[in-house]
């Protein structure tokens, strides 16, 4: 497992970049390693409100199906359409290729996730 | 000769092979009839073959299948069992085959004999007082049932009942058939003896319970215990049961469902009653409902009055109709004709050497596999193929192995809770030596994951093909040929 | 055996029952038969049935009565086809997975989708089952459904969504003697409810009434509010017609018992599903796709599984796990031997057939017109004695006639759906108008 610093990490296996008041969101490399090969990602449509723990897409290995939930509230303004046609680049690099960009709706929420220590700590609790 | 081509690739333009009486009738001008814009004008890719091109195609094709009748099939949860050649013959009778399901009832009684006797037959196995045997399969059995709970709850104006509690080992198609009647699923966990956590239970049941969902024995084969005290539980808090019947070959004859207290019942005629599982259907999933439900089931019902069968469609509180007509009308010919075949000394010997069978492979393999729940098991049981996983062989390689072997595997990866899991379910229509021979195929993979592990990572080597690439299906899907 | 377990009996293997809940009596059933007492115990059974080996069947409604090639018995009754289970383990079960591939292809063809599963348990489960997917699809609750959508698939609909928050409303079609169009959908009332929280529109062609539809009207009505357009087709028609794909609908789903498959009293039938390519990863099911073994030979597996229940549970795309594998084989079996030319011949037949059967039956004059607008295979119309009687007393000519429409219409009181397939000769075609016209003389 690995994670990077300046990021905010979600107990779902999510991290945030944030850049202005753009947030982009991903799946930790924790997240990509137990799914396996991903076949698929399913995406948000551009303009759609997200709450926070929401679902933003899906992402599919060959044998599991992974809701992937919104660490922030916002308002998508990118979905990551390269994923469409190749969904490996999130098993390859996952902090390189985000799945959705979101205009933040309340940076405060950015507080309660977790820096990349943190985090660490969080996936050695839960037994992994 | 490996012949890999694909029916429309033996396609020769202006071949045929079939074979039609002469159109004997005046000739329509189709363009003029319909309008030329309304007729088919994108060219049609049907393979266009002679009927020994077919016949050779499907029989080779046929050949890199295997059925029950090939071999030892103890595919965990699916009741592998075999199939009497006399259901096939008389499903097969014009008689039943070549009758449409609107005919007037006068010219259908024989028909509707069969759908009313099974009616009884079934309810009587379930411990039920009405069955339907609408649904096409196990997973719409499981959602009719859903549906009477619902109108059941509705007809007494009680609104909030929205949850329906599965345990988490219980079959993948439970909580999604709630989730598509619109219930919220709610999942309790297994206790240490791999049954039902009765506190979990009781901690979540309230007057927003709809009902609860429970293979009975469950899917690690054993029977739930409590299950007496759990029907009470969920009744005293005003919630229905419901008994996922994949696993009713265990218990036939010895007990009931209805006696368990459950309320409704489905019961998978394509596993308990020998119906062949056609290479993933036809099947058919009755549902057995007790006496305060009947009111609720779908329409038709089939009744008898004055020696005469009718279809009674004057049900105000009934569901309506969650498939065309009556079910799958010949799946339940063939499940009348094994039921009448065995008699009920016979459906409960079945259950009795099932039940045999299962335990006589888990005390033969118990010292070389590791057995997580390992007591007396029902008509299967689950094994973990952990120990066999620390040298790098997992339940994969080794069902891949028993491909080899000649044998169908087990179900593996199932239930969830176990890891490595191998689902081991005989039936009892497999004899000692039968039984003895897998368990010496068994014996010898995990002899060979101890000592050369490595030896176990290649196989099938005998299938038609080896291994094949599943990520590469899924990322970027093929589903059709293309010229 | 009892021995290596260590129990005295098979009685004490069933210990972990409690013994209050032991059934202490033997079931109360029949049997057991030896295989000649079932058989001769089933003849008797049968006896009291009216089969279409020696009735003439002229009914229809959703079920056909077609010819059936002798091959598919002897390919589909191989053993290692029907009695194999949903082929999880891919390298033993090419045999059906190759089928079945084939069996989508075949189906893409004659709908002019892009991706097609492997079949559904019937047309009314696919039905429902495309409205699910548009409506998650689009995210929206209102499905409009024509009235000349089989009744069957319309009450399996509404019960399966009746709890749902989805919103089935029906669409009329035109009603007799109003012109050309008449049993056609009534595009004015289309026009009326489709809206922007119209998740999909669901019509049927040849609808009903055995009415060919313009599809692609109502196609690009749905398209103008970003609706989906579910064409409900039967695939013989198919061989003649355009494809609904082509006239822009974007989900296609049916019934393909007609494809060698028998009648069976109504079950089991051949649910289809096709999509176009947005679609395809919502699509319910089995579906097969093509891929390569470890050694770079082509193979099959089952894809796209990630979705299914044994895996997501209650999110899965739908609750369905098996499909109709044996049905879907006898199908592409049945499309192989026919070939091209075979399917359009049995179309042509069922035209031309169903078309002189209708205008002999006006020309008695005791059997009135109905609809206007042109059929396939199927049509209504109105004799002077009402359907009912008529068909009880047509039971006595050995004759199956057709359906009464007022069932489930009853606007349509009194009259009368009667299909010709390219089985009935221009004899037996005859030998029904005779009897009828004789009957309704009879004054009945």
């Amino acid at each position: 497992m690995n994670t990077r610093p300046g990021l905010y990490y979600s107990k779902e296996h999510e991290w945030v970049r944030v850049e202005g008041d753009l947030a982009y969101i991903g799946i930790t490399d924790y997240a990509q390693e137990s799914l396996g090969s991903i076949v698929y990602v399913e995406t948000p449509k551009v303009g759609k409100a997200i709450g926070k723990d929401e679902v933003l897409g899906v992402v599919e290995s060959v044998k599991a199906a992974s809701d992937v939930f919104s660490p922030i509230s916002g308002t998508v303004v990118e979905a990551n359409e390269s994923l469409q046609d190749s969904p490996e680049l999130i098993n390859e690099a996952p902090y390189e290729n985000h799945i959705a960009v979101l205009k933040i709706q309340d940076p405060a929420e950015l507080e309660q996730l977790f820096n990349d220590t943190q985090y660490e700590e969080y996936v050695k609790s839960q037994g992994a | 000769m490996r012949d890999e081509r694909l029916i429309f690739e033996k396609s020769v333009e202006g071949r045929t092979g079939y074979s039609l009486p002469p159109n004997d009738v005046p000739q329509v001008d189709i363009n003029a009839l319909f309008g030329e814009e309304i007729l088919r004008k994108t060219e049609l890719n049907i393979p266009e073959v002679s009927e020994v091109d077919v016949i050779r195609h499907y029989t080779n094709l046929s050949r890199r299948n295997f059925g029950v009748d090939s071999g030892f099939y103890p595919l965990g949860s699916c009741t592998m069992k075999y199939n009497p050649k006399i259901n096939e013959d008389i499903a097969a009778l014009d008689g039943f085959a070549q009758m449409h399901p609107l005919q007037n009832p006068i010219s259908s009684q024989g028909c509707l004999e069969v759908l009313y006797r099974m009616d009884k037959y079934l309810a009587e196995i379930l411990g039920m007082e009405r069955v339907t045997l609408q649904p096409a399969a196990g997973a719409q059995g499981e959602m009719t049932g859903l549906m009477i709970i619902k109108a059941y709850h509705m007809s007494r104006n009680d609104h909030k009942r929205v949850k329906i509690i599965v345990p988490d080992s219980s079959h993948g198609t439970n909580p999604a058939s709630a989730a598509v009647v619109g219930f919220d699923v709610v999942q309790i966990p297994s206790d240490e003896r791999g049954l039902v956590d009765i506190n979990a239970l009781e901690a979540i049941l309230d007057d927003t319970v709809a009902g609860l969902m429970l293979t009975n024995p469950n899917t690690l084969g054993l029977f739930e215990e409590d299950i007496l005290k759990i029907s009470k539980m969920v009744h005293a808090c005003g919630g229905l049961l419901y008994y996922d019947g994949a696993n009713m070959n265990a218990i036939m004859g010895y007990a009931r469902p209805g006696d368990m207290g459950f309320d409704i019942a489905h019961v998978n005629l394509h596993k308990t009653f020998s119906t062949p599982h056609g290479g993933g259907g036809p099947g058919a999933g009755p549902i057995g409902v007790s006496k305060d439900l009947v009111p609720f089931l779908p329409v038709p019902v089939v009744e008898k009055k004055d020696g005469y069968y009718n279809l009674d469609y004057d049900r105000p509180l009934s569901i309506g109709k969650i498939k065309s007509f009556y079910g799958n009308f010949s799946v339940i010919v063939r499940a009348f004709c094994y039921i009448l075949s065995m008699g009920p000394q016979g459906l409960k010997d079945a259950s009795g050497i099932a039940v045999l069978n299962a335990n006589y492979i888990r005390k033969k393999l118990e010292d070389l596999y590791e057995i997580p729940y390992n007591r007396t098991c029902m008509h299967e049981f689950v094994l973990s193929a952990v120990r066999q996983a620390e040298k790098g062989v997992t339940a994969l390689d080794l069902a891949k192995n028993l491909i080899d072997k000649g044998y169908h595997p087990p179900t593996i990866y199932f239930p969830l809770i176990v890891k490595e899991a191998m689902m081991i379910e005989p039936t009892e229509t497999e004899s000692p030596e039968t039984l003895d021979s897998f368990i010496e195929a068994m014996r010898e993979l995990a002899t060979k994951a101890a000592e050369e592990p490595e030896s176990l990572k290649h196989a099938p080597k005998t299938a038609y093909v080896s291994r094949l690439d599943e990520v590469k299906a899924a990322r970027n899907p093929i589903l059709k040929w293309s010229k | 055996m009892l021995k290596t377990i260590g129990a005295q009996s098979i009685d004490e293997l069933f210990s972990s029952i409690p013994q209050e809940l032991r059934l202490n009596r033997e079931l109360e059933l029949p049997g057991p038969l030896s295989e000649h007492e079932l058989r001769k115990h089933v003849k008797d059974i049968v006896k009291d049935n009216f089969d279409a080996s020696w009735n003439l069947c002229f009914l229809g409604a959703g079920v056909y009565d077609h010819i059936i090639p002798s091959a598919i018995k002897h390919l589909v009754f191989r053993q290692e086809f029907y009695t194999a289970y949903t082929p999880y383990q891919a390298e033993m079960s090419q045999g059906i997975l190759q089928a079945m591939f084939e069996f989508q292809t075949m189906i893409t063809e004659l709908t002019g989708m892009d991706a097609a599963n492997a079949s559904l348990y019937d047309g009314a489960s696919a039905v429902y089952e495309a409205v699910l997917l548009a409506c998650r699809h689009n995210e929206r609750k209102e499905v409009l459904v024509a009235r000349s959508v089989n009744p069957e698939y319309r009450k399996v609909l509404t019960s399966v969504f009746k709890y749902s928050d989805i919103e089935i409303k029906e669409i009329d079609y035109i009603m007799p003697d109003k012109g050309a169009k008449s049993g056609t959908v009534d595009m004015d009332m289309l026009k009326e409810l489709i809206s922007d929280k119209t998740a999909a529109v669901v019509v049927q062609s040849p609808n009903f009434f055995g009415i060919v539809e313009d599809i692609k009207a109502v196609s690009e009505k749905a398209k103008e509010v970003d609706a989906l357009l579910i064409a409900v087709c039967d695939p013989i028609s198919l061989g003649v017609f355009e494809s609904p794909g082509k006239l822009g609908a974007d989900i296609a789903v049916g019934e393909a018992q007609p494809l060698g498959n028998p009648m069976n009293f109504g079950g089991p039938l051949l649910g289809y599903f096709a999509v176009k390519k947005p679609y395809i990863r919502r699509m319910p099911g089995r579906i097969v796709g093509e891929t390569t073994d470890h050694d770079g030979r082509r193979g099959f597996v089952l894809t796209l599984q990630a979705r299914e229940q044994h895996i997501r549970r209650e999110k899965a795309t739908s609750n369905i796990c098996t499909n109709q594998a044996l049905c879907a084989l006898t199908a592409t079996i049945y499309l192989s031997i026919m070939g091209r030319k075979g399917l359009l011949d049995v179309a042509t037949q069922c035209i031309n057939k169903s078309n002189y059967a209708y205008q002999s039956l006006l020309k008695t004059g005791n059997v009135a017109k109905v609809f206007d607008a042109p059929f396939f295979r199927e049509f209504v119309v109105k004799p002077a004695v009402h359907p009912e009687k008529l068909n009880e007393e047509l039971l006595h000519d050995s004759i199956i006639g057709g359906y009464d429409l007022s069932k489930e219409y009853p606007e349509l009181e009194g009259c009368w759906l009667v299909a010709v397939t390219e089985k009935r000769s221009k004899d037996e075609i005859d030998f029904l108008v005779n009897k009828v016209d004789s009957i309704i003389k009879g004054g009945i």
